[in-house]
C-alpha cells in the first residue's frame, strides 16, 4: 500500500557535479568550478609528493652523519622538494584552486571572463607537470630550487633542462589564471558590486593576478637564458666565458620575490573573511587592509636585492634594499592589527576554518617579525643561507599560506562538496598541524643563529638535539595533513548535507545551492550593501 | 660523558670583535619581536576567549575601524624599523670596511675544499690559522660555482665567486677552534667543504707561521712574471711597451677611453685575463690574454708580486 505522496519522488537539484558525468565532461569543462575542482586535485597530489620529499630529508638530519641518502640523493631530494612545494602547490594553491572556485561566485558572476583559456591553463600546468616530472623520475636535478649559476648552467650533470622547462611551461598557466581574474574582477561584477563592496579576498586576488602577470614572464627569461647558457654555452651568467653569476641571481629573485607573495596573499584574503565570518563582524579598517595588499604588491617588486646581501652587491644597493624590506613590513603588519582588531567585541565561534585562520596570524606573525631579522643589514651576513631563513620562510609559507589553504578548503568544503566535514576531527587536525608546525620550525631558529648552514647533508654534532626536535614535529605534522585529507574524502560520501549558507556568512557566494548549479545563480543577484553586513549595533570610532 | 652526547647549544660563541655588536642588535630584534608577537598573540587569545558565543554575546558590536588606531600602527612599526635598519646598515659597514693594517690571507674555493695562502707563504686546505686581536682580511675568488665563507662564531659570511674578487675581515677575540663553512650551495660535497678556524695568540701565531714551508706568494709571484714573459713588456727602462707596475695597487689610473679607476685586485685580475677591457691611456692593446695560462692562485701571487714592488718614479 502506498500513499500517493510517497510516489512522488523527488529529484535531486541539478548542480555543477551532476549535470553531467564521465572523464570527458570533467576533461573538457569550461565551468570555473569544476577547472577549480582539476587544481584541488593535480595541487594535492603535489602537495602529498612535495612532502614525501620533506619527510626524507627529515629523516637524513635525524643524524648528523650523511647515512641514510647519498648526498647526491639527499641534494636532489631537496630541490625537488622546493621545485614542487614552490611552483606546483604554493603558487597556484588558493588562486588557482579556491580563486577559480569561489571568485565568480564572490562577485556573482556565470563563470571567469575566459572560460577557455582557464581550462587551457590547467592543461598547462598539467604539461609543466608532466615535464618536472620526467626530470623526478630520469634522475632528478640536484641545484636546489635556486638554480644558482654557474653551478646549474656548466657543473650540475643532472636533469636541470627538463626542470626549468617544466617551470618555464607552468608559469604560463600562472600568468593565464592572473589575466582571467583582472579581467573578470573589471568586468563581471554583479550589479551594485562597486570596488568598496568587495569582499577582500577578491582584491587580495587582485593584487596577487598583477603580480603574476608582471613578474612571470621575468621568470621565463631568466630560465631560457639559463637554457640557452647551458645547452648552446653562450656566456650569459658564467664568468669562464664572459657571463656573471652575480645577474643570474637579481633576475631569479625579481621573479622570485614578487612570487613570495604570490604564495602569501591569497592567504590573507582568504584570512580576512573567516575572522569575519566566525566573529560575525565587519572587517576592522577595510580600505587600509584592502589597500595593504595592493601596496604589497606594489613594493613587493622593489626588494629582490634583499637576497643578495653577501653575494657581492654594492653596499649602497644593499642600503637601499634594506630599506625598502622594511617598509614592505608595514602594510604586512598592518593587516594583522585589523585582524586582531576585528575579534574585539565580535562574536566569535569556534568552528575549524576560524582555528586555521587564528594559526594563521599567530605564525604569520612570527614569520614576519623575523623577516626584520633578515632586512637588518649585519644581522642577514650572519643568518643568510642558515636555517634561520629555513625557519622564516617555512612561518610564511606552511605556517601562512597552507593554513590559510586549509582554513578555505573547510570554509568553502560545503559549497564546493555540498557536504559538512566532521567538526571536531576538524578542530583537532588543526590544533595537531599548529603543534607539529612549530615544533618543526621554531628550533630551525636557533639552529640557524648557530650557523648551521641550509642545504647541508651532514652536519657538526652539537645541532643533533635541535634537528632531532624538528624531525619529531615533522612526523607530527604530516600526521596532521592526512588527517583532513582522509576526512575531506570521507565526507564526500558520508558528510551531513550541507545547507545554502551553513556558516550564516554575508557572501554572494552563500546565496546560491549548495553545490551550485552550473551556472552560479538562477538569477543574477544585486549587491546593495558593504560586504560583511553582519547584524549588530554599529558603533563608530575616529 | 652524558655532557658529551647530549649537547644543547642555545647560543653560537662570540669570538671576534663584530659578534657582540651582532647580538646586541639580536636581542633589540628579538625584544621588539617577543613584545609584538605576545600583544598578538595575547589579544586573540582574550578576544577568543571573553568574546566568544554564548548566551548574552549572540550580537557582535559593528566597528568600521578607526584611521588614528591605523596611522598609529603604521608609524609605531616604521619607527620601529627604522632603528632596526639603521643599526643593521652600521654593522655591515663595519663588516664592509676592512682596516688598512689588516693582515692579508689569500683564499681559492673549489669544490669541495678551501685553500688559503698567507702572505709570508705557509698554505692550507680547510684549516685557517688566525691571530688574536689583529683584523684579517680575506680576499677570495672561486675557481668554479659560487661558495660562500662562513664563520658563525665571528659573525661573518660572505660569497667566494668566480671571476672576480670579494673580501670579507675580521679580528678574532678569543683563541680556540671555531667552524668554518661554506653557506652557499655549490654540489654533491657541499656540506663537506667545511674546515676551521684556528685563532691563536699573536706570539704563537708567528712561531706557527715560521714553522710553515713553502715560498712568500711575492716570491713565486715574481717567479710567474718571468716565466710568462710579463717582464719583457712591463719594465721601468726605455724599451718597456707596456706600463710600469709598481706601486700599481691603489693608484689613480687613466683609461684609454678617459675614465678613471682605483686600480684594485680585481681590475688587475681583469687586466690579465682580458688585457683590452681597460686599457690605460697612452698604450696599444698588443697584450695576449692569459685566460687559461694562469690559475687563480697563480693571479694572486702575481698581484702579492706587483704589491711588493716599490713605486718607481721615471
Amino acid at each position: 500500500m502506498t500513499t500517493a505522496a510517497a510516489v512522488v519522488v523527488e529529484q535531486p537539484p541539478l548542480h555543477y557535479l551532476n549535470e553531467s558525468y564521465g572523464v570527458r565532461s570533467w576533461l573538457l569543462t569550461t565551468d570555473h568550478k569544476r577547472v577549480g575542482l582539476l587544481y584541488l586535485l593535480s595541487l594535492t597530489g603535489a602537495f602529498f609528493v612535495g612532502g614525501f620529499f620533506a619527510v626524507m630529508l627529515r629523516l637524513e638530519l635525524l643524524t648528523p652523519a650523511g647515512d641514510l641518502l647519498q648526498a647526491e640523493t639527499y641534494n636532489k631530494f631537496f630541490t625537488m622538494h622546493g621545485v614542487i612545494m614552490v611552483f606546483f602547490f604554493l603558487i597556484p594553491s588558493i588562486p588557482a584552486a579556491l580563486g577559480n572556485f569561489i571568485l565568480p561566485l564572490m562577485i556573482g558572476a556565470r563563470d571567469v571572463a575566459f572560460p577557455r583559456l582557464n581550462l587551457a591553463s590547467w592543461y598547462i600546468y598539467v604539461l609543466g607537470a608532466a615535464f618536472t616530472t620526467y626530470a623526478v623520475v630520469s634522475g632528478g636535478v640536484d641545484t636546489g630550487w635556486t638554480f644558482y649559476t654557474p653551478y646549474s648552467t656548466m657543473s650540475s650533470t643532472t636533469q636541470v633542462m627538463p626542470t626549468a622547462i617544466g617551470i618555464f611551461i607552468v608559469g604560463f598557466s600562472s600568468i593565464l589564471t592572473g589575466l582571467n581574474f583582472i579581467v573578470t574582477i573589471h568586468r563581471m561584477r554583479a550589479p551594485g558590486l562597486t570596488w568598496f563592496r568587495l569582499p577582500l579576498f577578491v582584491w587580495s586576488l587582485y593584487a596577487t593576478s598583477l603580480i603574476q602577470i608582471l613578474a612571470t614572464p621575468v621568470l621565463a627569461i631568466t630560465v631560457m637564458l639559463l637554457g640557452a647558457e647551458r645547452l648552446l654555452h653562450v656566456g650569459i651568467f658564467d664568468p669562464a666565458i664572459g657571463g656573471d653569476p652575480v645577474l643570474f641571481q637579481h633576475l631569479f629573485w625579481f621573479y622570485s620575490h614578487p612570487a613570495v607573495y604570490i604564495m602569501i596573499l591569497p592567504g590573507m584574503g582568504v584570512i580576512s573573511e573567516l575572522v569575519t565570518c566566525f566573529s560575525r563582524k565587519t572587517i576592522f579598517g577595510y580600505s587600509y587592509v584592502a589597500f595593504s595588499s595592493i601596496a604589497i604588491a606594489v613594493f613587493g617588486f622593489l626588494v629582490w636585492g634583499h637576497h643578495l646581501f653577501v653575494a657581492g652587491q654594492s653596499v649602497y644597493a644593499a642600503m637601499v634594499f634594506s630599506f625598502l624590506s622594511y617598509l614592505v613590513a608595514i602594510p604586512s603588519a598592518v593587516k594583522v592589527f585589523n585582524w586582531t582588531a576585528t575579534l574585539h567585541k565580535g562574536t566569535i565561534e569556534f568552528r575549524t576554518p576560524l582555528f586555521y585562520a587564528l594559526g594563521f596570524i599567530g605564525l604569520f606573525t612570527i614569520g614576519g617579525l623575523t623577516g626584520l631579522f633578515l632586512a637588518a643589514l649585519g644581522m642577514d651576513v650572519h643568518v643568510t643561507d642558515t636555517y634561520f631563513v629555513i625557519a622564516h620562510f617555512h612561518y610564511i609559507m606552511v605556517g601562512g599560506m597552507v593554513m590559510a589553504y586549509l582554513g578555505g578548503v573547510h570554509y568553502w568544503w560545503p559549497k564546493i562538496s555540498g557536504r559538512m566535514y566532521p567538526e571536531n576531527l576538524g578542530r583537532i587536525a588543526a590544533f595537531i598541524i599548529f603543534l607539529g608546525f612549530n615544533l618543526t620550525f621554531f628550533p630551525q631558529f636557533i639552529l640557524g643563529y648557530l650557523g648551521m648552514p641550509r642545504r647541508y647533508h651532514s652536519y657538526p654534532e652539537e645541532f643533533q638535539v635541535l634537528n632531532v626536535m624538528s624531525t619529531a614535529g615533522a612526523s607530527i605534522l604530516g600526521i596532521g595533513y592526512l588527517l583532513p585529507m582522509i576526512y575531506l574524502l570521507w565526507s564526500l560520501r558520508y558528510g551531513e548535507p550541507a545547507s545554502d549558507n551553513p556558516w550564516n556568512a554575508t557572501g554572494l557566494e552563500w546565496q546560491t545551492p549548495s553545490p551550485p548549479p552550473r551556472d552560479n545563480f538562477e538569477h543574477t543577484p544585486v549587491v546593495t550593501t558593504a560586504p560583511y553586513d553582519y547584524p549588530g549595533r554599529e558603533v563608530v570610532v575616529d | 660523558m652524558i655532557e658529551a652526547r647530549f649537547s644543547l647549544p642555545l647560543f653560537p660563541e662570540q669570538a671576534s670583535t663584530l659578534a657582540p655588536r651582532v647580538d646586541a642588535l639580536l636581542f633589540f630584534l628579538l625584544g621588539v619581536s617577543v613584545f609584538f608577537t605576545v600583544a598578538i598573540a595575547g589579544c586573540l587569545v582574550v578576544f577568543a576567549v571573553r568574546y566568544r558565543r554564548r548566551p548574552g554575546n549572540e550580537v557582535a558590536e559593528q566597528v568600521h575601524g578607526s584611521d588614528r588606531l591605523e596611522i598609529a600602527w603604521s608609524v609605531i612599526p616604521l619607527l620601529l624599523c627604522l632603528v632596526m635598519y639603521v643599526w643593521g646598515a652600521q654593522l655591515y659597514f663595519a663588516a664592509a670596511s676592512p682596516p688598512p693594517n689588516a693582515l692579508e690571507v689569500t683564499s681559492v674555493g673549489k669544490q669541495w675544499m678551501w685553500k688559503f695562502q698567507h702572505l709570508s707563504g705557509p698554505r692550507e686546505i680547510n684549516e685557517l690559522h688566525v691571530p688574536v686581536g689583529l683584523p684579517v682580511k680575506l680576499l677570495m675568488t672561486s675557481q668554479d660555482v659560487i661558495h660562500s665563507l662562513y664563520v658563525p662564531a665571528f659573525r661573518v659570511k660572505q660569497d667566494v665567486l668566480p671571476g672576480r674578487y670579494t673580501q670579507l675581515w675580521f679580528q678574532a677575540t678569543r683563541p680556540g677552534t671555531y667552524h668554518l663553512f661554506c653557506a652557499e650551495y655549490c654540489g654533491t660535497l657541499h656540506s663537506g667543504m667545511i674546515g676551521q678556524v684556528v685563532a691563536m695568540e699573536p706570539a704563537e701565531f708567528q712561531r706557527w707561521l715560521a714553522g710553515g714551508a713553502g715560498a712568500s706568494p711575492a716570491a713565486s709571484g715574481e717567479k710567474l712574471f718571468s716565466e710568462l714573459g710579463c717582464d719583457t713588456c712591463h719594465r721601468a727602462d726605455a724599451q718597456a711597451r707596456c706600463p710600469d707596475l709598481g706601486g700599481l695597487l691603489g693608484r689613480n689610473v687613466t683609461l684609454a677611453n678617459g675614465q678613471t679607476l682605483v686600480a684594485d685586485e680585481g681590475y688587475v685580475r681583469e687586466s690579465i685575463l682580458d688585457p683590452g677591457a681597460k686599457l690605460v691611456a697612452g698604450y696599444e692593446n698588443i697584450m695576449p690574454t692569459y685566460q687559461g695560462l694562469v690559475s687563480e692562485e697563480g693571479v694572486l701571487e702575481l698581484i702579492a708580486y706587483l704589491k711588493s714592488l716599490p713605486e718607481r718614479h721615471p
